[in-house]
């Protein structure tokens, strides 16, 4: 066992790597779900062992087969990494033991076994870009993320799932594309793809074109990759028309990974003094934030689809993380990664109440479910604790959340910004009524009377997403102690 | 001014083949000829990488006592990755393409967003 420990960083990518081939060749539904989950689970391990062997003992550095770095591929697990790889394996498995049953339903029976090798390659992809410490290892894993979460959404059973799945393909590959060109503009330069390396070197030659214009590049690749607003036009059908349990897993993990590899090259490689000193980050951050927070939740106002209602309210909430992002500051930097988190497990909740609902009555329109708070209370719990959080209701997740960026705007003396963060919470406060509103208090649609709950196999991991939500809420230790000490990391000698 | 381009044409093909590609990608209403653009788009970038492993007056990076100015291969290599990564975004991107001829009746943007009443 204690000579596993020092493979860990391999095993966290090489297990669901390997298990994804496996679904293929298991060629069964029911077996290939065995073999995901197992994957799923071991990987979950490797990542809280790895939290917290980092977390006492400081960072682990890989070198990939034996190759030593700069020369080879390193991997580097530091508290922001094991973080995001808490966050990725833990919600990936939740979602994976919740899926048996909505996947016999959504998925073209004789693909079960498909879905769950693409599930277990994007997976392995979101894994290794937060585990990886090469910059170019990083596009290759993006693009093992991409691939399999185009076909994970092309799976979708309406025939929009495929127009959706294109419009994702077209845009993750000019966003994954553009990443490319930053990544070869810093090689041709530095001469290295060592993360560690870059950081060393590029100091020297930051004014020179071709790294400005690599920073660019990079900047806006993983914006259109997060979603950032305006270049989010790809998430909300992508959301809406994918399988539930693909809608629970990327909502809350896909592209919170994205934007930790913002948080990377910004601080890490190219430094916040570069970032935010000699260029305009500041403000390129701030300005598309401050509209992703209103033009989500606006449009998430008026959707008449509660799954489309629920991405474009990521549009609005990717706004918050890259606010505080923006401040640049130890405390917007822990801000973002505590809600990174929490809005994961928000998201993972309410996505998985969403399948349950549409599970039994086959669609997520919220007139279609109108009055089922009493045939599904349980499922309607887990929407009620979600949507909670989503506010940031005191006792629930998403309230550490605003409450710490708030305080890291305060920081700033950017009393505007709380401002404007507190008006734009408010506007979450009326889609979520809306969709409280139709399951308790409208009258129930004919035909939904024989309506039963969820089966268990579903309803269990919901609520215990659903629970989560409340106990990040009330026992705030671990996430906060984790990413103030990644804070720390990603600013180390920064302050400024 | 003229010198500045001969001397990096290298790069100014790469920029030139990126607009185009990108161009054809915003452009273009048939998904076939989006992805014949993001082809272009991609094919650019590797360009760009392989150009970029040239050195002036060395060979290919084969051990040989003659010589001793080497390309650098690794941009080859790295490019080699993400020329795999491209023929599977093609092939996944045509075989979506052909589903939604088959459940459209077409492939072009305008047409779809009409029978998906997003106009």
């Amino acid at each position: 066992m204690s000579s596993l420990i020092p493979q860990l960083p391999a095993l966290q990518v090489v297990i669901p790597l390997f298990a994804a081939p496996l679904c293929v060749l298991a060629g069964r539904t029911g077996l290939a779900w065995f073999i995901a989950l197992a994957a799923s689970a071991t990987a979950t391990l490797t990542a809280a062992v790895l939290a917290y062997l980092t977390y006492h003992n400081g960072t682990i550095s890989y070198e990939m087969g034996g190759w030593e770095p700069p020369w080879g591929i390193e991997y580097v697990v530091d508290t922001a990494s094991a973080f995001i790889l808490l966050l990725v394996a833990s919600i990936g498995t939740m979602v994976l033991i919740y899926s048996p049953a909505s996947v016999g339903k959504e998925i073209r029976s004789g693909r079960g076994h498909l879905y769950y090798c693409m599930y277990l390659l994007c997976l392995t992809g979101l894994l290794g870009i937060a585990i990886t410490g090469d910059a170019f290892n990083v596009f290759v894993f993006l693009e093992i993320s991409s691939l399999s979460s185009y076909a994970l959404i092309a799976m979708g059973g309406q025939r929009k799932a495929l127009t959706a799945a294109f419009q994702y393909l077209i845009m993750g590959t000019i966003g994954a594309t553009f990443f490319l060109i930053g990544v070869g503009l810093l090689y041709m330069m530095t001469g290295t793809l060592n993360m560690a390396d870059l950081q060393t070197r590029i100091p020297g030659i930051q004014d020179s074109r071709p790294v400005l214009a690599a920073f660019a590049f990079i900047t806006v690749g993983l914006a259109l990759k997060a979603a950032l607003f305006p270049l989010h036009l790809w998430l909300p059908n992508a959301y809406a028309f994918a399988p539930s349990g693909v809608s629970a897993f990327m909502a809350a993990t896909a592209t919170k990974v994205s934007l930790y590899v913002l948080l990377r090259f910004t601080f890490t490689i190219f430094g916040a003094k570069f970032a935010f000193l000699n260029l305009p980050l500041y403000w390129v951050l701030l300005v598309p934030a401050v509209f992703a927070m209103f033009a989500g939740s606006f449009s998430a106002i008026f959707q008449r689809d509660v799954k489309r209602m629920l991405a474009y309210s990521s549009v609005a909430q990717i706004g918050y993380i890259t606010l505080a992002i923006a401040l640049a500051s130890s405390a917007g930097v822990t801000a973002a990664l505590i809600h990174i988190f929490n809005h994961g497990l928000m998201k993972a909740a309410l996505f998985c109440a969403m399948g349950c609902i549409f599970y039994r009555i086959g669609s997520t329109r919220i007139d279609a479910m109108a009055g089922l708070g009493k045939q599904m209370p349980w499922t309607m719990t887990a929407i009620v604790a979600g949507g909670l959080s989503l506010l940031g209701v005191p006792l629930t997740a998403g309230f550490i959340s605003k409450w710490y960026l708030v305080q890291a705007a305060l920081q700033s003396n950017l009393w505007w910004l709380v401002v404007l963060i507190v008006l734009s919470s408010m506007l979450a406060l009326v889609y979520v009524w809306r969709i409280v509103e139709a399951l308790y208090f409208k009258e129930p649609v004919a035909g939904n009377e024989g309506i039963r709950e969820a089966p268990l196999s579903m309803l269990l991991p919901t609520l215990l997403l659903a629970g989560a939500n409340v106990y990040f809420g009330i026992d705030t230790r671990v996430p906060i102690a984790m990413a103030e000490n990644a804070a720390d990391l990603l600013l180390r000698g920064q302050i400024w | 001014m003229l010198q500045a381009v001969l001397d990096h044409y290298n790069y100014w093909i790469a920029i030139l083949l990126m607009m185009i590609g990108f161009y054809t990608v915003v452009a273009r209403g048939n998904l076939v000829k989006k992805i014949v653009g993001l082809n272009i788009f991609q094919t650019s970038v590797f360009l760009l990488y392989i150009s970029m492993g040239k050195v002036t007056g060395g060979t290919a990076p084969i051990l040989d006592e003659r010589f001793s100015v080497y390309s650098n291969p690794i941009p080859h290599v790295l490019i080699l990755t993400a020329i795999v990564v491209g023929v599977a975004t093609t092939a996944l991107g045509l075989a979506l393409v052909v589903r939604i001829r088959e459940s459209y009746g077409t492939i072009e943007e305008d047409e779809l967003d009409l029978l998906d009443g997003e106009t």
